[in-house]
C-alpha cells in the first residue's frame, strides 16, 4: 500500500508535525510520500525530501493553496487518491479544516487524531477530551486520518527524495481568502518547543501576564500557553490556548502559573515529560498530575524562580 | 434569510467521562447529559442574527435518541423558532450525520448552516466540513466572528498562530469555535414558552441515508495515569530538582 503525508508548512518552511507524521505513515507502509500545497513553497518541498524514508515529494502551487483554503486542497488530494491507500495529515488547525472533505467525497470516515498506530486498519485515538482512548479498526478500502503529531516521534533527516511538480487542481471556488494576520514571534512554536511556560486566569489582567509570564519564558527559551479561562478572559491570544479546544502539546517540561487544572486544560498537556505547577491553592487539580508542585502565590514564586534560575546557570 | 443549526446531545461537560468496566465504551448510564457546548454557541450565534435582523429564522435540527427533544427544547428556549428531530438510537458516525444533515438540508433550503466545530464527545471536529463537502457548498470553520449579508458571509476564523478573514456565497456552512460568543441562560418564561414551539420527529430510516458505522470499536480504556509527583518548598528547591533530578533544564 502507498501512503500519502500531506505536508505542514507555511510556504517558507516545513514545520517539524510533517516529520511527526511520516512517522505515523511508515508505521503503515514503506511507501509514504509528501504532498507539499502552497504557493511559492519549492524550499518547503526540498526540505521535505529530505526526511528519512520518504519515496518522493509531490508539490502543487497555486494562490488558493498557499492560502490554505480547504476546498482547494481537498479538489487537488481527492484524485490523487486513486494512487493512494491512506492520507495522514498533522491535526492543526489547518489540516482539521480539509481532511474530513477528502473522506466525505470518498465516502469514507475519517479517524480523527490518532495517537497510535497498531495496524494498517487500527488505530489509537482519544476521546472525551482525553479522558479515555479509543481503538478503532476501520472497514473502509481507503483510510483518511489525521494525526496528533506530539504522539509520534520526528522522521529524521538524511533522505533524498525527488520532487515531483504536479497540477494544482481546480482551486476554492465560493470561497474567497480576504486577509490574514498571524502572530509573529520569536518563541518557539507552542506545539513543537521543548519546554511551555503556561499562565492561567490568576494572572488577571493581559498586562500581567505579559509581565510575568513572557520574561519567564524568554529566560528559558520556552513557548508561551494558556488556560481557556485566560484565553476567554483576553489575557492571552487565542492561539496560545492549550486544552481540549486548544492545542496539545507535549514537551519536556511544561510550567503551569496559576492554573487550577480543569479537565479542559489537563488534556491538552497531560503528555509532558514533566509537570511543574505553581498555585496557591494547595488543592488545585493540577497538582495531582504536576511532577513537581510549588504552593505559593506566583506574584513572590515567578521572581524567586527567576533568580534560581539565574543563580543555577539557566 | 434562513438559518440550520444542528444541535448535538452529549454527555455534560462538567462531568468527567469513566470508561465501562468491559471496555466496550462510555458509562452513560444516569449521566447528566446536555448540549454539545460548541453547539449551543452556534444557537447563540443564529438567535443573535436574527436579532440583529440578518437571520428572519432559525431552525435546530438534532440527530439521536427520544431524549435529544430536550436539546432541541434548550435551543427552542434559547430562541429557535421550530425544531427537527432526526430520531435513532443508532449513534451515527460523522459521516453518516453529514448524510442525514444533507437530506433535512433538501427539504428546509436553509441560507446558512451554522453548527459546533466538534462535539465533546467522539472530538472528531469532521460533521461540518464533510457536510460542506457533500453538499457543494463552501464552508469557514472554526469562526469567531460571522457578518451574514445578501449571498455572502464574512467569516473571522480562528486558526494556528492567528486569524483569517474569508468571505463564503451563500449557502454556506459555518462551524463556531468558543470565542464566537458567550451563550446566554433561558430565562423561565422563554423555557415555557419552548414547550410550545413546534418540534417535528423524523425516524433516521425513512431518510434513505446509510448508517451503517466504517469504524468499529476494539475497545475502549483509560488513558495512563499519571502519578501524582511531590510538592517542594522553594523555587530553589525547584530548579535544583529539575536540574539534577528532571535533568529538563
Amino acid at each position: 500500500m502507498a501512503v500519502l503525508v500531506v505536508a505542514d508548512h507555511d510556504n517558507a518552511s516545513l514545520k517539524d508535525n510533517t516529520h511527526k507524521t511520516v512517522t505515523a505513515a511508515l508505521a503503515l507502509s514503506n511507501d509514504v510520500d509528501i504532498l507539499v500545497a502552497g504557493s511559492g513553497a519549492k524550499g518547503v518541498a526540498d526540505a521535505a525530501a529530505k526526511i528519512a524514508g520518504v519515496r518522493k515529494v509531490l508539490l502543487a502551487e497555486s494562490d488558493s493553496l498557499g492560502q490554505g483554503l480547504a476546498e482547494a486542497v481537498e479538489a487537488l488530494i481527492v484524485p490523487l487518491m486513486a494512487n493512494y491507500d491512506a492520507v495522514l495529515t498533522p491535526a492543526t488547525s489547518q489540516g482539521k479544516n480539509f481532511s474530513p472533505r477528502i473522506a466525505a467525497k470518498l465516502d469514507v470516515a475519517q479517524i480523527s487524531e490518532i495517537v497510535e498506530v497498531i495496524d494498517a486498519s487500527t488505530f489509537v485515538r482519544p476521546i472525551y477530551a482525553g479522558n479515555a482512548l479509543e481503538t478503532v479498526k476501520s472497514s473502509d478500502g481507503k483510510k483518511v486520518i489525521t494525526v496528533r503529531a506530539t504522539a509520534f516521534k520526528a522522521a529524521g533527516e538524511g533522505g533524498s527524495a525527488a520532487v515531483d511538480s504536479i497540477d494544482a487542481g481546480p482551486g476554492a471556488g465560493k470561497t474567497t481568502f480576504v486577509s490574514q494576520q498571524l502572530v509573529k514571534s520569536a518563541r518557539p512554536e507552542l506545539t513543537a518547543a521543548k519546554i511551555v511556560v503556561s499562565g492561567g486566569r490568576a494572572m488577571g489582567s493581559a498586562e500581567e501576564f505579559q509581565r510575568v509570564i513572557d520574561p519567564l519564558a524568554d529566560k528559558l527559551g520556552a513557548a508561551v500557553g494558556a488556560s481557556r479561562a485566560a484565553v476567554d478572559a483576553g489575557y492571552a491570544p487565542n492561539d496560545y490556548q492549550v486544552g481540549q479546544t486548544g492545542k496539545v502539546v507535549a514537551p519536556e517540561l511544561y510550567v503551569a502559573i496559576g492554573i487550577s487544572g480543569a479537565i479542559q486544560h489537563l488534556a491538552g498537556m497531560k503528555d509532558s515529560k514533566i509537570i511543574v505547577a505553581i498555585n496557591k491553592d494547595g488543592d488545585a487539580p493540577i497538582f495531582q498530575v504536576a511532577d513537581y508542585g510549588l504552593v505559593a502565590d506566583y506574584k513572590s514564586a515567578v521572581p524567586e524562580l527567576m533568580d534560581a534560575l539565574t543563580a543555577a546557570g539557566v | 434569510m434562513k438559518v440550520l443549526v444542528p444541535v448535538k446531545r452529549v454527555i455534560d461537560y462538567n462531568v468527567k467521562a469513566r470508561v465501562k468496566a468491559d471496555q466496550s465504551g462510555i458509562d452513560l448510564a444516569n449521566v447528566k447529559m446536555s448540549m454539545n457546548p460548541f453547539c449551543e454557541i452556534a444557537v447563540e450565534e443564529a438567535v443573535r442574527q436574527k436579532e440583529k435582523g440578518a437571520a428572519t429564522e432559525v431552525v435546530a435540527v438534532s440527530i439521536g435518541p427520544a431524549q435529544a427533544q430536550e436539546t432541541l427544547r434548550t435551543a427552542l428556549a434559547m430562541g429557535a423558532d421550530r425544531a427537527i428531530l432526526i430520531q435513532t438510537d443508532a449513534d451515527p458516525e460523522p459521516l453518516a450525520v453529514a448524510k442525514l444533515l444533507q437530506a433535512v438540508i433538501a427539504q428546509e433550503n436553509p441560507d446558512v448552516v451554522i453548527m459546533g466545530k466538534q462535539a465533546i464527545d467522539g472530538d472528531n471536529n469532521a460533521t461540518g466540513q464533510m457536510l460542506s463537502a457533500l453538499l457543494g457548498w463552501p464552508q469557514a470553520t472554526f469562526a469567531n466572528a460571522i457578518e451574514l449579508s445578501a449571498g455572502n458571509a464574512s467569516v473571522c476564523r480562528d486558526v494556528d498562530g492567528g486569524i483569517q478573514n474569508v468571505d463564503v456565497a451563500l449557502p454556506a456552512i459555518i462551524t463556531a469555535d468558543l470565542r464566537l460568543n458567550e451563550p446566554r441562560y433561558a430565562s423561565l418564561p422563554n423555557i415555557m414558552k419552548a414547550k410550545k414551539k413546534p418540534l417535528d420527529i423524523t425516524e433516521a430510516a425513512s431518510l434513505g441515508v446509510d448508517l451503517a458505522p466504517r469504524l468499529s470499536v476494539v475497545k475502549v480504556t483509560e488513558p495512563p495515569k499519571r502519578g501524582g509527583g511531590i510538592k517542594v518548598e522553594t523555587a530553589a528547591d525547584l530548579v535544583n530538582k529539575l536540574k539534577t533530578e528532571a535533568g529538563v533544564l
